[in-house]
This record gives structure tokens, sequence and C-alpha cells, in this order.
């Protein structure tokens, strides 16, 4: 279903957006909204106590191109940004990190893309002390946008790029801090759809095809994109094109995109020479830690 | 997909295909054994093989034998955890040929040699694409029973005899036709089938049990 057509089901019905978004989850595969509300309630708590206790936290990465980055972050005091900003990017950096050096996250949408939505949750709870349940509807929202982008386009970055992973990612937080707020699912749809469009064409380019580099930054940089698109929707401003048909635009994008920006490691930033030097010490063992040497010990 | 599956699952990092669906594979294995293998070769193919180390790959293969959760801390520890319980394990690069990019054969010692070829196909789906000799295309997404039988007339009515479950999936090969093998892998909406009768049989030789995988966020454990 698009999401135009959920909207016109929970204006019909005069039902909340959300509680509709269950509904039509029940009838596609029979599960019980109240169980997916309490699954999505757990999936909640999960993301906080994994933002919680990787919060600025240094981590020792899997192949060492990241690790210092959301502790440098949480020591600075911010110049340009308010507390929320800055608490989500890094809630962000740190989970990203966490991601990397292969600790526990919720794989929302992704793994790669997983920073975006636990720093927006946690900043959500931590800062703006929104209530568990508004959170658990934020989620539901959330989880409806990334749905249809998975349906009408993909939501992996070897089939449609970053933009399909961190974009999609971005697109859901945004609409659930608008919802959260507002409870109103067309502003919601609107931060959702100038957000997709702010990081549409965004290719997957990570270094050695390995989720650090550039991947833990931009899930940091695309918060402030999703805050950035959440504010205009909250002031009343329009996405010109509906989140539907930019969906669509996005999916068409991500076919036109060349394999080598694809999540192959061949193309843009992975292509870099910086890149190709930091590939031949990883592969020849030099200037990486014991992961690799443990990885290896067996050969 | 769906809300779940899109706001979820939890698992260890850093990417569903080359982390989590290499330890579902491997967890299959696991099951298919029920327990703990005295030894195993992972052998690796692809993408596999050139990317496994800055995915984990190989720690999450080996976590996926110990069957640890997807999302236990202990999967960086695997190789550790491994040794102290004595599993003999070993990695190796080979070209499968004309496969999917992230496929990883897996030969394991339980009561006998058996052999588990799998890709992950990405976001953590995965196919199971050869059970010992036989070829298959199994997404691990039902109730798994794996029978070695006699391969001769009225075998699989016998089988089908003691299967209560609705069957999803039914594959039937022979697999050697001097000693008169087969092997049937029947893919159940449930688990109710009755393995006492079905030890019983005489044209059953042996029979596995895969239970339906769980993951939270996915089918909601």
């Amino acid at each position: 279903m698009t999401f135009s057509e959920l909207l016109e089901m929970s204006r019909k019905a005069d039902q909340p957006f959300h509680e509709i978004v269950l509904v039509a989850q029940m009838l596609e595969d029979g599960s019980d909204p109240s169980e997916t509300r309490s699954k999505i309630r757990l999936l909640l708590h999960t993301m906080l106590d994994i933002a919680e206790s990787n919060y600025a936290k240094r981590q020792k990465t899997l192949v060492g191109l990241c690790g210092e980055n959301a502790y440098l972050f949480s020591k600075h005091t911010p110049k340009f940004i308010d507390q929320f900003m800055h608490v989500a990017m890094t809630a962000a950096l740190s989970v990203s990190e966490a991601n990397s050096a292969m600790k526990r996250i919720v794989a929302c949408p992704t793994a790669g893309s997983c920073g975006v939505m636990h720093g927006v949750v946690y900043a959500l709870a931590e800062v703006l002390n929104v209530e568990e349940e508004r959170l658990v509807e934020g989620l539901i929202v959330a989880g409806v946008i990334g749905d249809i982008v998975a349906r009408m386009a993909s939501i992996s970055g070897a089939q449609a790029g970053c933009q399909a992973e961190i974009g999609t990612a971005a697109a859901m937080a945004s609409g659930m801090m608008v919802y959260v707020l507002t409870q109103d699912a067309e502003k919601s749809s609107h931060a959702a759809a100038i957000c997709l469009k702010s990081l549409m064409g965004l290719v997957c380019d990570p270094i050695g095809g390995f989720v650090e580099v550039p991947c833990v930054k931009r899930n940091a940089t695309a918060v402030a994109v999703a805050v950035a698109a959440a504010e205009m929707a909250l002031a009343g401003i329009k996405s010109v094109v509906p989140f539907d048909e930019v969906v669509e635009a996005m999916a068409k994008v991500g076919k036109s995109l060349p394999e080598e920006l694809r999540e192959t490691g061949l193309g843009g930033i992975a292509a870099t020479k910086t890149a190709l030097k930091l590939l031949e010490r990883f592969f020849s063992g030099g200037g990486v830690d014991e992961n690799k040497r443990g990885d290896n010990a067996e050969r | 997909m769906g809300l779940l599956q899109v706001l979820g699952p939890v698992m260890v990092g850093p990417s569903s295909s080359h982390t989590l669906g290499a330890m579902r594979i491997a967890r299959f294995a696991r099951k298919f054994s029920s327990s703990l293998p005295s030894e195993v070769v992972f052998l690796l193919h692809g993408s596999f093989a050139k990317t496994a180390d800055g995915h984990g790959t190989k720690k999450a293969l080996l976590a996926g034998i110990l069957d640890l959760d997807y999302d236990d801390e202990r999967i960086v520890e695997s190789y550790e955890l491994a040794r102290r319980l004595g599993l003999k394990f070993s990695f190796e690069s080979v070209d499968l040929r004309d496969v999917h990019p992230n496929t990883v054969r897996i030969r394991f010692l339980s009561d006998e040699w058996h052999e588990i070829e799998g890709c992950s196909i990405g976001g953590g789906s995965i196919k199971i694409t050869r059970v010992d000799e036989v070829e298959c295309e199994l997404g691990w997404n039902y109730d798994t029973l794996i029978i070695l039988n006699k391969d001769e007339p009225g075998a699989l009515m016998k089988i089908l005899s003691c299967i209560e479950a609705n069957i999803a999936n039914l594959y039937l090969r022979r697999i050697n036709m001097l000693q008169q093998l087969a092997v049937a892998i029947l893919e159940l909406d449930e688990s109710r089938y009755d393995a006492e009768k079905l030890g019983k049989l005489d044209v059953v030789l042996k029979h596995y049990f895969v239970p339906k995988d769980r993951l939270l966020g996915v089918s909601g454990a």
C-alpha cells in the first residue's frame, strides 16, 4: 500500500495513522496488531539500550578505519547546532562505530545505516523526553516509511546505492520526529519526502566494500539532513512532489547507478588513492589490530 | 517486507549479508548436526572469500556452528570459544564457479561427515542450496525435515504417513541407484510429525530435523 492510500484510510476511518498501519500489516500477514506493537516496543528498548551503552565510546573496529569519531564528537562543544542535534549525531556515530566493531545493533533499516535511527530515537527520548508510547507510534510510522521504500524501490546499497540505505534511514527518522510531536502523518510524509530528495543519488562507495568509511560519518550527517527536513515540515513547508513519487524516482535513480557505485568497493571514495593505499596495508596485515590476526590464525 | 523486517532484526554488525547471513547458514548446519560437530571446514567463495576479514564473516560462521544467538556479542570471540570447546576448524578460499558471490560450503563431522552449501542473498536472507548431495533451495522460513531413505516403491508414502503438518515444499532425489539411496527434504508449516514412528520405518535410514529460524524483528522471537 502507498503512503497516500494509508493516509486516505486513516482519514476515512477517523483512526490515528499508526493504528491504520498496524491494521494494514494484519490484513497482509495475519499478525495481531497488539503483538506487533509490543514487538516494536521491545525493539525501541533495545535501540535505546544500545545507544546508551555505546554512547561516546571508543571502538576497536574490524578494519580500523574508524572508532574514535563518537568520542571526539562528544567532547566537542558545538558552535552551530543545538543539544538535540549534538546528542543525536553523537549517538549515530557511536552506534555506527559499534556496528563496525561487531557489537550488537538493531539493523533499522540495515546494519550499515543503523546509526541514524538509533541517534534520533535516543535524542527524542533523552533530550526531548518524549514518552514511550509516542516513541512506539513514531517507530511504527518510521517502519511504514521504510517498508514502502523497500517494496517500491530498495533498501539495499548493493541494489540502489547509499540513497537506499542511509537515505531511507534519514527519511524514516525525519518522519518519526514529526509524528511524535504532531501525530500528523501528512506532515511526516513531507519530512520524509524532503529528506529522501536531499539524499537522492547518494552512491554506495565504501573502502574495500567494508562498512566503515564513509558509512559511519554519513550516518551522522544524515541525522542533520533528517533534522533539517523535519524542521521544515513542522514549519508547514510541503514537498511539492509527494513521498510515494519521490520513492519511485529514487528507484529509477538506483537502477541507473553503475555497478561501481553499488557497494562493490570499486568506485567513488573506494577508488581514491588513499583508499587503495589503506586497503593494501590492511590486506598485507600491517596497521591492523588483532582482529585480523585472529581471523587468519587457523590458516 | 513488513514493519518488523524493516525495523529489525537485532544482530551483531557490521553487515546483514556478510555477517548475519553467513552466521545463519552456519547455524543451519549446526541445527542439522543437532550437537556440536567435532570438526568443521568452511569453504568460502567469491565476495565471502575476498572480504571476509573486514566483515567478520569467519567469526560469524564459526559462531553459527557454536549456536550463538545472532545478537550475542561473544561472536567476536568465537575463535577462542571454539578452541575452548575443542572444536577443530579451518577456512579455505575456493572457486565454486557459477554460484552466488556470497556462497559458503560447510563440511562438518557429527555422526558422519556432512556438507551444507548456502548463499547470503541480502538483508540477512539466505538460501541453502545443497544438503549433502542434494541440490535444493531452502529459505529456512519453515521447519525442515531431512530424511535419508531407501529408494524403493512406496517409500515416500510411508514417510508421509508420519507427517501431520501441512507440507510447504518437498524435495525428493535419488542419490545412489546401486545402493538404492534417496534423500527427502520436507519444509513444514509446523513441526507436527511422529518422530518415533518415522525412525522405526524400514525405509528410513536417518532423519534430521532443523527447526525454523527465529530472529527478533523478523519472525519475532
